[in-house]
């Protein structure tokens, strides 16, 4: 009885440990190289209070966080969670559940593009025919429908659902929730894709010809506008860890762009062929590239390496909260999921009807649920265990009410990054540049260095010569030349660090001398 | 084939009627949270800016005197009373709530240079140059001033008329004996008319006296023969003394390390000593451009507040080298006494304008009662402010302090002096030979000798 009992409660350590490195952001300082006492103190008093808020928050974790993650897992393990249909999960989950998952067939103004709020309570759909709807996901109510009646590209929220963009024919414009039309971002020519940068309240654009903008959507500034350069795009994707735009072209690169650099941050060449979709990982470390070349990549974005590769073919990209991959090919949908290493492998299948084209899969957040946008309208599938099950009400909140939604808004003003804090480290923000490799070494240096060469020279062991070549006189004549050709480069080296070449050089190259001292000026040589 | 999926019904994670709270959930996942050191970065930011647009430390100025203000004593029973005594003879009780006097002292025949209450609040000592020692009953203080009369005059309970013309005087903490000083320096029991113990070392005027807080029996004076000294009453003659190469116009006791005090001094520095070490000052508090003419300490005894000649009101930290906030008015001439209030919110100054003027010790602090949730804010605020203090931004915002002009201009040529000092005293060192002048650190360099 005892063991078990010592057993169970290191179980519960190691856990805890764990779910402590979960929440304490990074090792600490290190502390033992300081020498400065007081500042050590200090810092080792901030370092006790963030490991204990670390703590405080691993320990609460089981009171704070109500819902449970979903799963799929199989009985035995010759049964696969691949062939598991549709049908047969909506048969074991419950009632509530069971009535999120739909087909809408809207065949006449297709094919449907989709966009989730970030909090997943909102879905706002776009047809390429000009067809734009907005749904409250949680009472699956409509709350508008209306058409433009020209070519909808896509379709983005901006920070809430109160008002969103539409890439249209020709510029993209700005509706609100009653589909009443706000702006016209003329500047922004024939928008292709869009995506908010929800911290920095900027809309990004990529046109027809090209170019990215930013668009300050709170004080309608164009921050910046850059000519890519590479061509025609419509694949576009933020990543959500840094606010960089990913950019995928036809030349099979991808490119990583801020708004404050004209030049990309990052180039590389991912595909032969054409890149047709690009996906960012919620931790920012991970991007998933599709291309015409059949196969998608994904990619380690702290060492930009392949971590692995897929023969399959792929028209849209999305990772989950939990870190699953979905991936869309023709009427296929197929979710992907890490066993550990980066090792993905299929999880969940879905099959449309056939002849229907997938355009665009997007998880819903804080859900288990899949949205699938595609050619003859929209649907929705469960996937289980794809969304974040526990939400934070100051973060995201699905279940806000008007005046939460109110507050935040206000808050989220308060708090709007400037466009520079968009970076590819952004944990570099507040911290002391690294200090510089010395490059000139100092005197004393350069003394021990001149010494050492010295001793080497002088204790070199000579050949014995015939013929009166090994006299004493000559022996000591030639250790003294030695000597004095390894001194030779160090002298040269001590005059740079004093940053002054000798008096003799001084003296005949300074070409204005007082008149008197003129004459002790070096002639220059004819 | 297991399966579950997240399902929330709408009544748990909703409030049930209206009257409720909302419910709140919280998920302290990181990765929830991106870009977390930029949102920090940019509040800490926004609340300097912040910070600086809510700064308004003045509240006020009190009216009334028609001479120059030339001392306050603080009143231990009424947080919001204060007394002051003026170049005139004229000594006022205020009401700093209202900004009104309420009761008036008329006696002295010349300017009162000592003002002092006991601890129980209910004597208050004056003495001047007219070498009188006036003791008067402090009249209660109502909580609600809803007369608009200018206060009532009072008669003294006793003159003592002694030797001497007076500069000031100090209460003991814990008993019932004052002392005052002058030409030298006299211990009072407030029964007898003459004094109970004197004390003298030197013939120069003593311009301060103060009782320290944590023994009733030790006090400090410094006088204008450039020293500071330490007496027992327990022993007959004075402890200690050292001299400076500048004469110190006040001191002042830290309350709660009360072997520690502060020295207003005449090169506008504030040192700050150890009783027990007298040889070198623990810290040289700067910023002053001209003499320091008194020091008060917080009754936390973590800042001290420092009024001088040079027109203006200083709060420094007790370990910080250089002031925390610089406050000046366009009407405020030369500060002759500066108070902490009792509860370390106000500070009080009396200038040469005649007039009491009131501060906020913290500039932009938001006065009244704060709700709990503002409070969090506030002090979120102040943690991140603290967390990015050292970036550049952040550290030029908070740093930033708008100076009249010949203040800034007298710190520039005062700062232009010192380095030309210390460079002149470099050189000589350089050519002097090696060890004669060795470097003596700037917290020894005004001190010239300790006399036991």
């Amino acid at each position: 009885m005892a063991p078990a009992r010592v057993n169970a409660d290191k179980d519960a350590e190691d856990e805890l440990e764990m779910k402590v490195e979960k929440y304490s952001r990074g090792k600490g300082a290190d502390l033992k190289a300081l020498r400065d006492k007081k500042l050590k103190g200090q810092l080792a008093v901030k370092e006790k209070l963030y490991g204990q808020s670390a703590k405080a928050a691993a320990k609460a974790e089981q009171w704070l966080m109500p819902t449970e993650e979903g799963f799929l897992e199989p009985d035995e393990d010759l049964e696969k969670t691949y062939r598991v249909q549709q049908e047969l999960i909506l048969k074991e989950v419950d009632l509530l559940s069971s009535r999120k998952p739909f087909d809408m067939i809207l065949p006449v103004l297709g094919p449907y593009t989709i966009e989730y709020t970030s909090n997943g309570r909102y879905m706002l759909v776009g047809g390429r025919k000009g067809h734009l709807a907005m749904m409250d996901m949680l009472n699956m109510d409509l709350i508008k429908e209306f058409q433009v009646r020209e070519t909808v590209r896509d379709v983005a929220f901006l920070h809430n659902e109160q008002l969103y963009a539409v890439a249209q024919k020709k510029y993209p414009y700005i509706y609100n929730r009653h589909g009443t039309e706000i702006h016209c971002l003329k500047e922004h020519g024939k928008a292709l894709k869009l995506q908010f940068l929800t911290k920095q309240f900027l809309l990004t654009s990529i046109n027809s010809f090209g170019q990215l903008h930013y668009q300050d959507v709170s004080t309608g500034e164009m921050i910046a506008n850059y000519r890519t350069g590479l061509g025609r795009t419509d694949v576009m994707r933020v990543n959500p860890y840094n606010a960089v735009i990913g950019l995928g072209h036809a030349g099979g690169k991808v490119t990583m762009w801020k708004p404050t650099s004209v030049k990309p941050l990052v180039t590389m060449l991912c595909h032969h062929g054409p890149v047709t979709a690009v996906a960012f990982d919620r931790s920012g470390h991970l991007m998933v590239t599709a291309g015409v070349d059949r196969k998608i990549k994904i990619w380690d974005l702290r060492k930009y390496e392949v971590v692995n590769s897929y023969p399959v073919r792929a028209q849209s990209l999305d990772f989950s909260q939990k870190g699953l991959l979905a991936c869309s090919n023709g009427s296929l949908v197929e979710i992907y999921r890490d066993f550990g290493g980066h090792d993905y492998r299929l999880y969940m299948k879905h099959r449309m009807m056939k002849g229907y084209q997938v355009g665009k899969v997007l998880f819903r957040p804080y859900e288990d649920i899949l949205g699938i946008g595609h050619s003859m309208g929209l649907s929705s599938i469960l996937v289980p265990g794809s969304g974040e099950p526990n939400f934070d009400t100051f973060i995201e909140n699905p279940m806000e009410t008007t005046k939460q939604k109110r507050e935040k808004e206000v808050h989220a003003l308060l708090d709007k990054l400037p466009p520079d804090t968009i970076m590819l480290n952004p944990s570099l923000i507040a911290t002391v540049r690294a200090p510089k490799k010395k490059e000139k070494k100092t005197k004393k240096e350069i003394e021990e260095e001149v010494e050492e060469a010295v001793d080497a020279a002088k204790n070199m062991e000579r050949k014995k010569k015939t013929k009166g070549r090994s006299k004493p006189s000559k022996r000591a004549k030639k250790k003294e030349e030695d000597v004095f050709r390894a001194k030779r480069p160090f002298l040269e080296q001590s005059k740079e660090a004093d940053g002054r070449p000798d008096k003799k050089q001084r003296i005949g190259e300074e070409g204005e001398l007082p008149k008197a001292l003129q004459r002790f000026a070096k002639k220059p040589q004819s | 084939m297991r399966v579950k999926v997240i399902s929330r019904s709408t009544d748990e994670f909703t409030r049930d009627r209206s009257q409720d709270l909302q419910k709140v959930f919280r998920n302290y996942d990181p990765g929830l949270r991106s870009q977390e050191k930029a949102v920090e970065y940019t509040r800490a930011l926004n609340a300097a800016k912040l910070e600086k647009i809510f700064a308004k430390p003045f509240i006020g100025a009190m009216d009334g005197h028609i001479d120059a203000v030339s001392c306050m004593a603080k009143n231990p029973n009424h947080l919001k009373a204060i007394f002051s005594g003026s170049m005139d003879g004229d000594i006022r009780l205020w009401d700093i709530a209202a900004r009104k006097t309420v009761c008036q002292f008329p006696g002295h025949q010349g300017a009162v240079r000592g003002l002092t209450t006991s601890t129980e609040g209910d004597l208050l000592v004056s003495c001047g140059v007219d070498c009188t020692v006036r003791l008067w009953k402090v009249p209660m203080l109502k909580m609600v001033d809803t007369s608009d009369h200018i206060g009532d005059t009072s008669q003294p309970s006793a003159v003592y008329t002694w030797k001497h013309a007076f500069w000031g005087a100090d209460h003991q903490w814990d008993g019932n004996l004052f002392a005052t000083v002058g030409a030298q320096v006299d211990i009072w029991d407030p029964n007898r008319s003459e004094p109970v113990n004197s004390f003298e070392w030197g013939k120069d005027t003593v311009l301060s006296v103060r009782f320290d807080p944590g023994d009733c029996n030790i006090l400090i004076t410094s006088a204008s023969d450039r020293s500071l000294t330490l007496y027992d009453l327990r022993m007959s003659s004075p402890a200690r003394k050292l001299i400076m190469k500048t004469r110190c116009n006040s001191v002042c006791w830290n309350p709660r390390e009360p072997m520690n005090f502060t020295a207003a001094n005449e090169d506008t520095n504030c040192y700050s000593f150890d009783a027990r070490r007298l040889d070198e000052a623990k810290i040289v508090h700067k910023g002053h451009v001209s003499a320091v003419m008194d020091i008060d300490y917080s009754p936390t005894g973590r800042e001290f507040v420092t009024g001088s000649y040079d027109r203006t009101v200083r709060i420094f930290n007790y370990l910080g080298d250089h002031s925390r906030e610089i406050y000046h008015t366009k009407r405020m001439q030369r500060v002759f006494c500066v108070k902490y209030t009792y509860d370390g919110t106000y500070l009080v100054s009396g200038s040469d304008d005649t007039n009491l003027r009131l501060w906020k010790s913290k500039a932009s602090e938001q006065l009244g009662v704060l709700l709990p949730r503002e409070r969090k804010k506030q002090e979120y605020l102040d943690a991140v402010k603290e967390r990015y203090k050292h970036l550049p931004e952040v550290k030029r915002i908070v740093r930033h302090r708008h100076l009249p002009k010949p203040i800034y201009k007298a710190a520039n040529m005062r700062r232009t002096m010192i380095e030309a000092e210390n460079r002149k005293e470099e050189r000589r060192r350089k050519h002097s030979a090696p060890g004669s002048m060795p470097v003596q650190p700037f917290r020894k360099r005004r001190i010239i000798k300790e006399v036991e």
